[in-house]
Parts: structure tokens; sequence; C-alpha cells
């Protein structure tokens, strides 16, 4: 469904992404882990052209995602959770949830899954019409993810949806994930909580300094003797 | 009594003057960082249709000033603003002065340096008399027609979806992408908006002032401008409300300052400005999107 090949990312001049290849198979839940910035993030921001790749190239579906705009690659079918959330504080709950159903052009079904979505996340209905940016850390998270969804990716990237999550929360997220991947959703998900992202994924991929470093299947992965220190990086 | 109910009619259509050029600015410049001050050029041209179409009746006069506005706000932001996305802002600052400085010089160059004078309607050249009270029609003009504008303005922000994307856009430009929002359409709903705004700025400034000149957008811009600060960077709502402070300002010093003085009018202006910016340098209504942005 996703193929990257030898993607490379720079900042400036200091690259990010050193040529990494990695796959994604309809209906796969695919972690990408490793430490604070061996790439992770830049690799969900190039598929979602918000990086621009110096080098490597992917595909979707058999179409090139690279130099593709965001509001573009949406409309194929992809959405991103992004890091630290970013609901749009000055905007309502269901302003926020609006904007995830732009690219819908089937209305009815979209007011469909909006009523869905609600009655997966109540929160986000309790709080309808109140402002976004009043709501805790793991109900904007909740928020991210519900808008996400309402565009109906094939695709969903989640980056770091964990972060700052108290345990109650994470269950929720991770319910929820794990329910979208019954309804054929494939993931591909970044995640501090390694031990969590491998236990939900099917396959992983460990990255470090901006190299693929590892990957397997789940089992393979938590066999690894050197899991801990290939994620800690010593 | 009667005096002071004319300095305030006064203050209040001044106000509304401002209010009207400073949302224009204030608009463009919460959804892409720019502070366009080619701007005034929008209305200029809005004025120079008024002289050149002639006298086909108020409503057509007014749809071709407004178009003609429309029309240029939608050029400059495809052919300047758009190539610069993602710029920085005194990237995007130089060029607002360059398309400005371009679009004056045409204007000399095809129309002449020399003022045109005008005769917009004579109706709104006429008073109300209430009382020993006269208020010019073309104020209260001015006034209703700002606050119908301010009122569909807010409806289409609060109630339409693509008012909410605008202003969604105005917080997080990259995240309304992600949700699928069309970058371009939204800057070019905004770049027709202040259009609009600043083609009935023209009709209304032209009625006023019953001139047209290559620079007349200059100074409403810069009056514009120093609201727009006034009120908040990024803040709609303080935008206008800066609009008619300065307005007030304006008013005030016109009918206080002693005529020996009454030449320094703008410098005791821009000081009362100074003055309340030292105060309160985030403006009277902090933007949201611009806090956390820094």
């Amino acid at each position: 469904m996703l193929r990257i090949e030898g993607l490379r990312v720079n900042y400036g001049r200091v690259p990010a992404l050193h040529g990494i290849s990695l796959h994604v198979e309809a209906g796969e839940a695919v972690a990408l882990i490793g430490p604070n910035g061996a790439g992770k993030t830049t690799t969900l921001s190039a598929i979602f052209g918000l990086a621009v790749p110096a080098g490597g190239s992917i595909v979707f579906e058999g179409e090139s995602l690279v130099g593709t705009s965001p509001e573009r690659i949406l409309r194929k079918g992809l959405a991103l959770v992004p890091e630290g959330r970013h609901i749009l504080g000055t905007l309502t709950v269901a302003e926020n949830l609006l904007l995830g159903t732009t690219a819908r052009r089937d209305r009815a079904a979209a007011a469909a899954d909006l009523q869905q979505v609600l009655a997966r996340f109540p929160v986000l209905e309790a709080y309808y019409r109140t402002s976004a940016g009043n709501l805790s850390g793991g109900e904007q998270q909740q928020l991210a993810i519900a808008r996400a969804l309402l565009s109906r990716p094939r695709l969903l990237l989640l980056d770091e949806p964990s972060l700052g999550l108290a345990p109650v929360v994470l269950d929720i997220v991770f319910d929820t994930l794990e329910e979208l991947r019954k309804e054929g959703v494939t993931i591909l998900l970044v995640e501090q909580a390694v031990a969590r992202a491998v236990e939900f994924a099917d396959r992983a991929y460990i990255l470090r300094s901006g190299r693929v470093a590892g990957s397997g299947t789940r089992d393979e992965i938590q066999r690894m003797e050197d899991f801990e220190t290939s994620y800690l990086g010593v | 009594m009667a005096l002071l109910l004319q300095h305030v009619i006064d203050a209040i259509t001044y106000g509304s003057q401002y209010a009207l050029y400073a949302l224009g600015i204030a608009l463009i410049f919460g959804i892409m960082g720019l502070i366009n001050f080619a701007h005034g050029e929008l209305i200029m041209v809005g004025a120079f249709t008024i002289v050149l179409i002639g006298h086909p009746g108020w409503p057509l006069v007014i749809l071709a000033t407004v178009g003609i506005s429309v029309v240029f706000a939608l050029a400059m932001q495809r052919v300047a603003f758009r190539p610069l996305r993602g710029a920085q802002p005194p990237t995007l600052l130089i060029a607002s002065f360059a398309v400005s400085y371009l679009l004056q010089n045409l204007a000399i160059l095809i129309e002449g340096s020399a003022p045109r004078g005008t005769n917009v309607s004579t109706w709104l050249a006429a008073s109300f008399e209430v009382g020993s009270v006269s208020i010019p029609r073309l104020d209260v003009v001015t006034v209703a027609v700002t606050a119908v504008l301010l009122v569909a303005l807010g409806l289409f922000l609060q109630r339409t979806r693509m008012g909410v994307q605008m202003r969604a856009a105005a917080e997080d430009f990259r995240i309304v992408r992600i949700l699928g929002v069309r970058a371009n359409t939204v800057i070019a709903t905004a770049f027709a908006i202040s259009g609009l705004l600043a083609g009935i700025g023209a009709y209304l400034l032209v009625a006023q002032t019953g001139e047209v000149s290559y620079d007349m957008g200059s100074n409403p811009v810069l009056y514009a401008f120093v609201a727009t600060v006034l009120g908040g960077m990024g803040s709609l709502r303080g935008a206008v409300l800066g609009g008619y402070v300065f307005g007030a300002i304006f008013e005030t010093l016109q009918a206080e300052l002693p005529s020996s003085l009454a030449g320094y009018r703008d410098a005791f202006a821009f000081g009362a400005v100074i003055v309340m910016l030292l105060a309160r340098p985030q403006g009277l209504i902090v933007a949201r999107s611009v806090v956390t942005r820094v």
C-alpha cells in the first residue's frame, strides 16, 4: 500500500533521514520506533508532504506522493494525527470535527460518520459546543484522532498518540486503534511507548539516527536481545 | 450638546472608515502573515473605476468598483504573493511595497499624477437635519454600511464552512492543510474579501473627498495599519476596535486642537498611538493564534 525507498530528508544542511526504506501493506498495523531524533516524525512529515525529500521515493497505491501538497495527499486516502495533537484551540470541538470532513463529498455519509465518532468518543459530544482549547490533553488527543477519522482514511498515520496521556486515556486510544484495524484501516504508528506499540503492531521498524536499524514482526522484535539497547541507542 | 453629538457622529464615521480598511489588512495578516501595504492600491483602482465608468447609476458603479478591486486583489495574490507563500514576513512586506509602487506608477502612466475630481452622488452629499444637528447622509451611510459588512463578515466566519476554514487557517495553516483544506482556495477567498472591503471603502472615500489620485490609498492604508497594530495584530475584532479608537482620537484632535496646531493633527494622533502601545504593546485585543505561534 505504502512503499518508501531510500528516502532522504535534510533540514537545512543537516540530514535527518539517510535513505530509509519501509513498506506498509493494506490492513497492517506497523510501528515506527526509535529514540528521539531518529527521524520518526520526519518520516511521517515527508509522507504527508510537510517535509520535502532530498531523494528517494514515496509511493502510495502505485502513485508517487513526492511533491504533492498535504491537502491532495489527504484526498488520496491518508490522514495524519500530528505530534502534539494540534487541535485548533480557538475553534469549538464541533468546528474541529467539521474541518475533518473538509474533503468529503458525501455529506450524508459524513454526517453519519460524525455521529459514529461522537459515540466512540463521548467526551467530544459532551464538550461539542465548547472551545477545543479548553479540553484536557487526553481529550484533545481523542479529538485529533476523531478529526482524522472523519476523512475516512485508508492509511492512518499517528505521531506519538500516547504522549502525555494518562494510562486510562492511553487505553482508550489503543482500543480505538484496535477497532480501526479490525475495520480494515491500515495504520502506521510512531510511538514512544515502545512496548505498547510493538504489542499492538503486526510489524515494527526501529529507526536510529535517520536509518532503519532493524525491523521485523512483533515476535521477532520482542525476541530481539538488543531490543532495549537498540531502542535506547546505547 | 449638539456640537458634542456632531463630534461623536464624526468620530464614529471616521472609525467606520478605518475599521473597514483595517479589516482588509487584518484578514490577510491573520491568514498568511502578510501586512499588505498594497491594500491601499486596491482602494485606488476601485476609485479610478468610479471616474472611468461615468454615471450609469449607483448600483452599477458600486458593482464595478467592488468588482475591479476584487479582481486586482485576486491578481496580486496570484502573481506576487502566491509564489512567496511560506516566506518570512519581512519578505512578504517588501513584496507588498513593490506591488503598491508598481500599481501607483501604472496609475500615473495611464491617468497622470494630477488628482481628478468627481461627483459620486448628489444625494450622498446632502445632510439629514435632526433638530439643530446636521448629519451628512454620507456619514449615516458609511456607518450603516460598515455595520452591515461587519455583521456579514462575522456571520460568514462563524457560520459557513469556508469561514471556519479561514479561522482555522489563521490559527495554524499547516494543520488545516493536513485536514484537506485547500490553501489556495482559502487565501484567494481572503483576498477576494479584502478586495470587496477595499472596493466599498473606495466608494465611500471618493464620495467623501470627491477626488481620485494615484496615491489616494497610501494614507488610508497607513492609518488602517496603525489601527490594526493598536487593536492587536492578528485579531479581527482588534482591527475593528482599533479603527474606531483611532477614529475617536482623530476626531477629538480635529475638534480640540487650536488652529495653529491643526496642521499637526497626524503627529498628535500617532503620538497618542505610541503612548497607548507603550502602555499595552500587545494591542487592545490579543489574538490567541498569535500567542501560541510565538
